[in-house]
């Protein structure tokens, strides 16, 4: 089973997880920018970050032979402060590198007005550059949040199909699916979607559009969910073309869209000695 | 060997390059999804010669780089940069943990303005993460008769005895090379 991962951000995760994803059939995945937890207080401090999703993080991702792009954006969260909203002028010199495949994540955290032009400012910023973008809908009022998102999609430059609406769960799903954009599910060990609701929804819905992830990040999530869908999809009766069109095949496509995709990693680098992360650094 | 799509690209962003207008840079940033990865560092090296960029350029595009660009600015230091001006660039490099930078980082450029005391951690920094020491230019040159490097590598094999670790082969190699006579002057400073 070949999987894909849309949305995982590996900042946050050990060489052990990249080891144990790569096990269960990880070969790429897609890491969105977000928030770290601790509060940014400056646009400097997102700039080294966005370095660091397109150098240290890809570095660290091949040698356990899976190719690692990102998406660059303000997070919905930070949006919301003016000492890291100057970030939105230098995203454009960072949304031409080679390894951007797309813009996020953007969105809605608290649906205030300055998450409002955060959205539409970076939407366009997507249609300029000729990426899609991945789209976040909040943890809270999700409902009213991702009727919002779809009025801004519909009123920007960015056609919804380039649009990836996430963490969408079964009060979403229709909705998202109607405004023609790309469906996202985060499968979380207690919160947003489980393992046996995904494959329900898919029984549901079907697979077209649809993208799993596990949203692995600094808080209780597992990198492995997205193997442990397709695991329960088969145990369900889809076939495994059905699980490679979920957890490969709409990633691609999806990603594709940015035309900078490249899938071509060779195996685990292994240097004449090992090299500096299996060997524990200096 | 490039695609037609590709060297018709590569042709009209040297244009420009030489032309020095204010795309040429873009392009720098992008050669990598139009000439194909495994062209990129060429295709880069090649646009910044024709635009001569000068240190400050260079300094810019390195900084603004991701890991790719940074690479093609620090392999392309040897044939742009006759002075010492780039240094702080491989410094930066070699503070890294990225194996592919580490490697660029240590071409003729650093073999020829290195201080001794940080082309020897660099050195050591190469047999620490694994990269190949026949990616240092200068190897032979510089480690000839270099008895602080010898000591160094002695002190570094003691310490992975201790350890019951192999000692890498590479680590024999350049201690090898310190003892071999002198054939060119060694700048000390």
């Amino acid at each position: 089973m070949r999987v894909f991962d849309p949305h995982i951000h590996m900042t946050s995760r050990t060489t052990d997880d990249y080891q144990a994803m790569y096990d269960a059939g990880v070969r790429a995945l897609v890491e969105p920018s977000f928030w770290l937890g601790q509060p940014r207080t400056s646009p400097a401090s997102f700039l080294d970050y966005f370095d660091s999703l397109l150098g240290w993080e890809p570095f660290r991702a091949a040698q356990y032979g899976i190719a690692h792009h990102c998406a660059l954006a303000l997070n919905p969260k930070e949006a919301n402060d003016p000492r890291c909203t100057p970030v939105l002028d230098v995203l454009p010199r960072y949304l031409a590198k080679d390894g951007v495949v797309a813009v996020g994540e953007v969105g809605y955290d608290s649906l205030t007005p300055a998450e409002d032009a955060a959205l539409a400012a970076q939407l366009q910023l997507a249609a300029d550059h000729g990426l899609p973008a991945l789209v976040h809908t909040p943890h809270r009022d999700k409902l009213t949040g991702l009727r919002r998102t779809i009025d801004v999609v519909r009123e920007s430059a960015l056609a919804p199909d380039r649009v990836l609406l996430d963490h969408l769960n079964e009060t979403t799903v229709k909705e998202a699916a109607d405004s023609g954009a790309w469906l996202g599910f985060s499968v979380y060990p207690d919160t947003k979607m489980d393992v046996d609701r995904m494959v329900a929804i898919l029984r549901n819905h079907g697979t077209t559009r649809v993208l799993v992830n596990s949203a692995a990040d600094w808080g209780r999530s597992d990198p492995l969910k997205t193997r442990a869908v397709g695991d329960a999809m088969l145990a369900a009766g889809f076939t495994d073309d059905d699980v490679d069109q979920v957890l490969w095949r709409n990633p691609v496509a999806f990603y594709g869209l940015s035309g900078r995709l490249r899938l071509d990693l060779p195996t685990p680098q292994v240097l004449h000695e090992g090299n500096s992360l299996l060997r524990g650094g200096e | 060997m490039l695609t037609g799509a590709a060297r018709i690209w590569l042709d009209s962003a040297l244009t420009e390059a030489a032309a020095r207008t204010p795309a040429w840079e873009t392009h720098f940033v992008t050669a990598g999804r139009h000439c194909d990865p495994t062209h990129a560092d060429s295709a880069r090296t090649l646009l910044l010669r024709t635009a001569a960029a000068d240190p400050a350029t260079l300094t810019r595009l390195y900084h603004h780089g991701a890991a790719a660009e940074r690479r093609a600015v620090l392999l392309a230091l040897p044939s742009l940069v006759p002075g010492p001006e780039a240094v702080p660039l491989v410094e930066d490099a070699l503070r890294t943990h990225d194996t592919t930078l580490i490697a660029a980082a240590l071409g003729p450029y650093a073999a020829t303005h290195l201080t001794p005391h940080t082309w020897r951690h660099a050195l050591l920094k190469c047999l620490f993460t694994g990269v190949p020491v026949t990616a240092v230019a200068g190897l032979a040159e510089r480690s000839a008769g270099d008895t602080e490097l010898a000591r160094m590598l002695a002190d570094h094999a003691a310490e992975l005895t201790a350890a019951s670790r192999p000692l890498p082969a590479d680590l024999s190699r350049v201690l090898a090379l310190t003892t071999a006579a002198v054939t060119a002057p060694v700048e000390e400073s």
